[in-house]
């Protein structure tokens, strides 16, 4: 307590700042395999991938499920993982084009969507933190909830979202702007929102505490259930976001939809040096890892390599992927790969 | 139960637990207790391990919720909903038992944990938080600023320093009420000389404390008034002024062997 007997203490130096490199180290990390992969497919297929076509193609079809990952990371980082959202995509989706048809305007319709969304979240979020229920057993079988609850409503049809039909949809998600894809403008925009949500509101340092150590956090006053809750709310509202998006892109409501964005979007959550323990994640480090993905799909299939070599080729990436980071990340953290 | 230094019952005490119980499953940590602590006062809480001390400031801070039929008091006021953000926001801050940190998270995030500095705005104030924790950390904790960083996280400190951290935050909010959970528990003879002074220094400032340590020699020179806890019971409350330090600890050992204090 008084300070001649922190002059005594010999321990002062030991303790060094954390250097600039170890404290975003993942995210460095990240970045840097994101950097590694473009320089080689540039040299790979240098016609493909000089050419703005490329970066179109991949800008546009990212963010349809990278903004689904820079949400998840909120579940991530509080220690569950959500298995749902694509069906959550798919039945919130399917609220909104019931509403539209049935001649809610649009805005409304798009509300109710998001309120189907957050409410799937809710319900996920409650059997997690309040029954206490492994969120990996228990939204599997939501997922099915969801989806089966989709089906019935939609009787298996899809439907048609034309430009003439909903204007106001296709300029929002559709239409570029100034050249430059909408999707990644709403991924950029997705970004800074949830950015500052993590990072700068109390919701979002709580996220932190309850992924570290929820009796911790409970012990000195954070409430675990509200904060898991609205993890799973948040990604709820954003996998609709994204389940609109997507269908206004192919103009088209399918009843399938979001099949196929669940590896894409939590590999990009892990990529992106999100702890699969709880704790720890950022942001930044999905945002890139989604581009990276998307990326890699855009990237083999451009470069003209057989469809057959593409799981295979992705598999390859994400795997060295995950490992140099893994690696890179420890090094600058200066701890061994074991621990020792 | 007088106590020595409010002149008589007048004053109303910050907290009282009135007739609490505490079950978990079969096991019964708590049975019936009648607890008090007046402002100004410092209470020693005694007992073998298992005896429900931490239990019982568990339930003091809200993070138990009493048996039905148990009620809390704050300032002479029943409180129903009583949780641990509510206790904070009343004034009470407890260094647990088990310290409480989250070990990936820098120690500024540890510091402010659950009652995190906001700007105008409404968003975290993660400068003034550093900037803080910080100072905090060279006036309280021996650490000169320079040399260790708010950045830093927790896990690699050691069990002295963690503790320190767990303790310079239960001091950072002025409480009206500090619970200290055997506190010297690891520390070195320095830290403890500085745990117990703190101690000493609450007092001074007119605010309360509950210290709970299992050396007898730590708590009968701080506190005021004693509360001796057996298998979940009050087994016996004592001013200082009634009893010698070696009476105290001959009936400790009596408690020990028999459950009874007489
Ligand atoms: N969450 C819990 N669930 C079940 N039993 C519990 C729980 N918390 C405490 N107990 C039991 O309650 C009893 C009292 O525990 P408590 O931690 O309050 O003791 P203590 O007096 O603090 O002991 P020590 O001096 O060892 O810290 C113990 O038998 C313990 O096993
Ligand atoms: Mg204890």
């Amino acid at each position: 307590m008084s300070t001649e007997t922190a002059k005594a203490r010999p321990a002062d130096n030991r303790v060094a700042p954390p250097s600039w490199l170890r404290r975003y180290g993942s995210q460095l990390g990240i970045i840097g395999v994101g950097i590694a992969m473009w320089l080689s497919f540039v040299f790979a297929a240098p016609a493909v991938f000089t050419n703005i076509d490329i970066y179109k193609a991949f800008a546009q079809t990212t963010p349809q499920f990278g903004i689904i990952a820079l949400a998840l990371t909120f579940v991530v980082i509080t220690g569950e993982i959500d298995l749902s959202f694509p069906s959550i995509m798919a039945l919130g989706t399917a609220t909104f084009c019931l509403l539209a048809q049935a001649g809610v305007p649009w805005p409304i319709a798009l509300t109710g969507a998001f309120v189907v969304g957050a409410m799937c979240g809710w319900i996920n979020g409650t059997l997690v933190a309040r029954l206490n229920i492994p969120s990996l057993v228990i939204t599997i079988g939501t997922s099915f909830l969801f989806r089966g609850l989709e089906l019935v409503l939609m009787n298996g049809t899809g439907v048609p979202l034309t430009a003439d039909q909903y204007p106001a949809l296709h300029a929002i998600f559709r239409e570029p702007v100034f050249g430059v894809p909408v999707q990644t403008l709403w991924m950029i925009a997705v970004a800074v929102v949830l950015w500052i949500l993590l990072n700068r509101t109390r919701f979002g340092a709580h996220v932190f505490l309850v992924g570290d150590n929820p009796t911790s956090a409970r012990l000195m006053g954070v409430d675990v259930v509200s904060v898991k809750t609205r993890a799973f709310m948040l990604v709820g509202v954003v996998a609709v976001l994204a389940g609109v998006m997507t269908s206004v892109y192919g103009y088209y409501f399918w009843p399938t939809l979001g099949d196929g964005f669940l590896l894409n979007t939590i590999a990009s959550v892990f990529l992106g040096g999100t702890s699969v323990f709880g704790g720890t994640g950022s942001i930044v480090g999905s945002f890139v890892a989604a581009y990276i993905i998307g990326a890699i799909n855009a990237g083999i299939v451009s470069a003209g390599i057989n469809a057959f070599y593409t799981q295979l080729c992705f598999g390859l990436v994400i795997v060295l992927s995950v490992v140099l980071q893994t690696i890179i990340e420890r090094r600058i953290r200066r701890q061994s790969i074991t621990g020792r | 139960m007088s106590q020595a230094n409010n002149g008589g019952g007048k004053a109303v005490p910050v907290i009282e637990l009135r007739n609490v119980s505490k079950t978990f499953g079969e096991v019964r940590s708590l049975s019936g207790i009648d607890f008090k602590v007046y402002p100004g006062e410092i209470v020693g809480l005694l007992g073998d391990n298992g005896a429900g001390k931490s239990t019982l400031v568990k339930t003091v801070m809200g993070f138990h919720r009493p048996d039905s039929g148990g009620e809390i008091f704050f300032k002479g006021k029943r409180i129903d909903d009583w949780s641990v953000a509510r206790a904070r926001g009343l004034g009470i801050e407890t260094v647990y038992q088990e310290r409480a940190l989250c070990e990936k998270q820098p120690i500024w995030r540890n510091m402010f944990m659950g009652r995190e500095l906001r700007t105008k705005l409404g968003l975290l104030d993660v400068e003034r938080m550093r900037a803080e924790c910080s100072r905090l950390m060279s006036e309280h904790m021996g650490f000169t600023s320079a040399a260790v960083h708010p950045d830093n996280v927790v896990t690699t400190m050691s069990g002295g320093e963690k503790q320190g951290v767990a303790i310079t935050r239960a001091l950072y909010f002025d409480a009206e009420l500090v619970i200290l959970d055997e506190p010297t528990m690891g520390l070195s003879l320095t830290e403890t000389k500085k745990t117990l002074d703190f101690v000493s220094n609450i007092k001074k400032a007119g605010k309360s404390a509950i210290f709970i340590d299992h050396n007898i020699f730590h708590v009968y020179p701080v506190v005021d008034r004693l509360y001796v806890l057996d298998r979940g019971k009050v087994a016996g409350v004592y001013d200082k002024s009634q009893i010698t330090m070696d009476q105290l600890i001959e009936r400790l050992y009596h408690v020990a062997r028999t459950g009874t204090l007489s």
